[in-house]
């Protein structure tokens, strides 16, 4: 019943990596705007595609809350998060009439809104589009999968904390990936450690070990882990720039080399 | 109920059996007829099944990981402490059921008796239903969509021979969708004493947080009050404390000056919860003194005053 897939909107994206976890409040919105900015420090132009419908956090992450979204001819404009460009990004959070208005809807709605998100916003050339979904394994995870499928090939990064708790979600989530054909680029453990600013001492706040364990049972890369840093959390609350800002943070080495490892590591469309 | 197709309009919509999209569904027949649109008889059935239920408490958030599962796992054990007090523990989050390792119930199975299922239980008086009784490999994922995931709420509500409970206690999973409308819509004849709302201090979970609130609203389930969890950290070592969430906006605490709605309390950043919930331990046992237990506690206690206060409706003891 689907009409031939035309290239449309997609076809001058080179990379599209889908950010997954089972479990929620494990950083997929954070490791997805960190993962943009890092990308575009390297020079590369990126989007960023929030389905997280219920929950959209990115704009707020890049300051782009209230922004209008335009048309234009071949769909919706994504917005510009900032002058020069290079990061664009669409989220349903453009499209309530206040932040603070909930979107409640069931899955069929939900389904359709994301189909139109990937079909009919005009990203234009991209290096990257990183797609940043919400917790769990329905209606969203499907119905982005589904419409990005004809753009293959996709990657995933699965992001956990270090506890059993969350491994036992996120390991769902890998045979989400494994039934659905998504290659996993590798997991990312966030929230791993916490070094108390007044006496240097590193509290593992949320246990230890869950990253390498997860990737060792799926047998997919570990690619680092970030450690819990209020000065990254507070920089997300503002909308500033992580990584131009600090530099010299503990989360920022780990934040970098996850961005080196997904560019040398991302399938690339063959065009 | 089968899968439905793409595009589906609801079963409830002017729509329904009659959009391009339910060609060849096999409901098709079922909602062109209008039968859609009536009420779904299992909602008396679960009105019936809740008379034995004395206080249905719901434990949402907009926002994942802010420790919903967490603070739904303590209340039950800190309510079952009593041991005159019945509690009931029921997980809704299909998609990532975090409860059965929480409460220590890893690779437990779900029995079937003459009176529907028997939820599984961690002590005589707290019984515990979750999906993940029914998945039989810890990497299984359940992919469901949102018809289907409605479709085992109803039977959690509807068949769990839950027996005589004081505290029927819902964990749900993050967002504002349909597991939490079916909730809602299946116990609305049941009268729920109220939701108990997560948060941490962080904007990013408020943003979201204020949304549930407005789905409180737009569904007219009570508030009893918002909970703000990872409040503070207090460094094991040194004893100072350090916001790792910083409340960049207030924190829940202005929000709730803002919307008018009870904070319940604080808890702050213990390492030890976390490693509790890993082991399957209730954290209340575990470490007695640590602030985040008395903070748990005056927060369970007021919950009890709350429901106390605002008993259930006279109708539903007359009848039985």
């Amino acid at each position: 019943m689907e009409a031939a897939v035309e290239p449309g909107n997609l076809a001058g994206v080179r990379h599209i990596i889908l950010v997954l976890s089972g479990k929620g409040g494990v950083g997929k919105s954070t490791i997805s705007t960190e993962l943009a900015l890092a990308l575009r420090h390297a020079g590369k132009k990126v989007g960023i595609l929030d389905v997280d419908l219920c929950g959209p956090s990115i704009p707020r992450m890049l300051r782009a809350q209230g922004r209008a979204v335009h048309q234009c001819d071949s769909g919706w404009v994504p917005v510009f998060v900032d002058q020069e460009q290079s990061i664009s990004l669409m989220s349903v959070g453009f499209l309530l009439e206040s932040p603070d208005e909930a979107v409640v809807w069931r899955g069929p709605k939900k389904n359709a809104l994301i189909k139109q998100f990937v079909a009919d916003v005009a990203w234009g050339q991209l290096d990257y589009l990183v797609v940043d979904t919400p917790p769990g394994t329905s209606d969203e995870h499907m119905a982005a999968v589904e419409a990005l499928r004809p753009y293959s090939p996709l990657g995933a990064l699965v992001v956990t904390t270090p506890q059993a708790v969350s491994v036992g979600d996120v390991r769902r989530e890998l045979t989400f990936c494994r039934k659905t054909g998504l290659q996993v680029v590798g997991v990312v453990e966030n929230m791993s450690g916490f070094v108390c600013p007044h006496c240097a001492e590193c509290t593992n706040v949320f246990s230890r070990g869950g990253g390498e364990v997860l990737a060792s049972l799926a047998g997919v890369p570990f690619l680092g882990s970030v450690p819990l840093d209020p000065e990254l959390t507070r920089s997300l609350e503002e909308g500033q720039d992580f990584i131009r800002d600090f530099p010299k943070s503990p989360a920022f080495p780990a934040l970098f080399s996850i961005a080196q490892k997904v560019m040398s590591e991302a399938p690339a469309r063959l065009s | 109920m089968e899968e439905v197709p793409q595009g589906c309009p609801g079963t409830g919509s002017a729509q329904a059996g009659r959009g391009a999209s339910c060609q060849g569904c096999p409901n098709q027949r079922l909602c062109a007829s209008g039968a859609g649109a009536a009420p779904d008889p299992a909602i008396e059935e679960i009105k019936e099944k809740m008379k034995t239920v004395k206080h249905k408490i719901l434990v949402l958030s907009g926002k994942g990981g802010v420790g919903k599962s967490t603070f739904s796992a303590h209340l039950a054990h800190g309510l079952a402490e009593d041991e005159n007090t019945q509690v009931a523990l029921l997980d809704i989050d299909i998609c990532g059921p975090s409860i059965p390792k929480i409460m220590g119930l890893e690779g437990e199975q779900v029995h079937q008796s003459g009176s529907g299922w028997s939820p599984v239980f961690v002590e005589d008086n707290l019984g515990v239903m979750s999906v993940g009784f029914l998945l039989s490999s810890p990497d299984d994922a359940v992919i469901w969509r949102g018809p289907k995931k409605n479709g085992m709420i109803k039977q959690f509500l509807r068949d769990v021979d839950w027996g005589e409970v004081d505290y029927l206690i819902v964990d749900t999973p993050p967002g504002t969708s349909d597991e939490h409308l079916s909730a809602v819509q299946y116990l609305s004849a049941a009268h729920i004493d109220g939701a108990v709302i997560i948060t941490t201090p962080q904007e990013v979970s408020l943003q979201d947080v204020r949304k549930e609130i407005n789905f409180c609203h737009k569904v007219k389930l009570p508030i009893i009050g918002v909970v703000e969890n990872m409040s503070v950290f207090i460094c094991p070592k040194c004893k100072k404390e350090t916001q790792i969430f910083p409340p960049t906006t207030g924190g829940a605490e202005v929000m709730c000056q803002d919307l008018k709605i009870p904070l319940l309390g604080k808890v702050p950043l213990d390492p030890h919860i976390g490693k509790s919930c890993d082991k399957g331990q209730s954290f209340l046992m575990d470490a007695p003194d640590s602030p985040a237990t008395f903070a748990y506690r005056s927060i369970i206690q007021r919950i009890q005053e709350f429901c106390g206060h605002h008993p259930p409706k006279e109708e539903h003891f007359l009848s039985s």
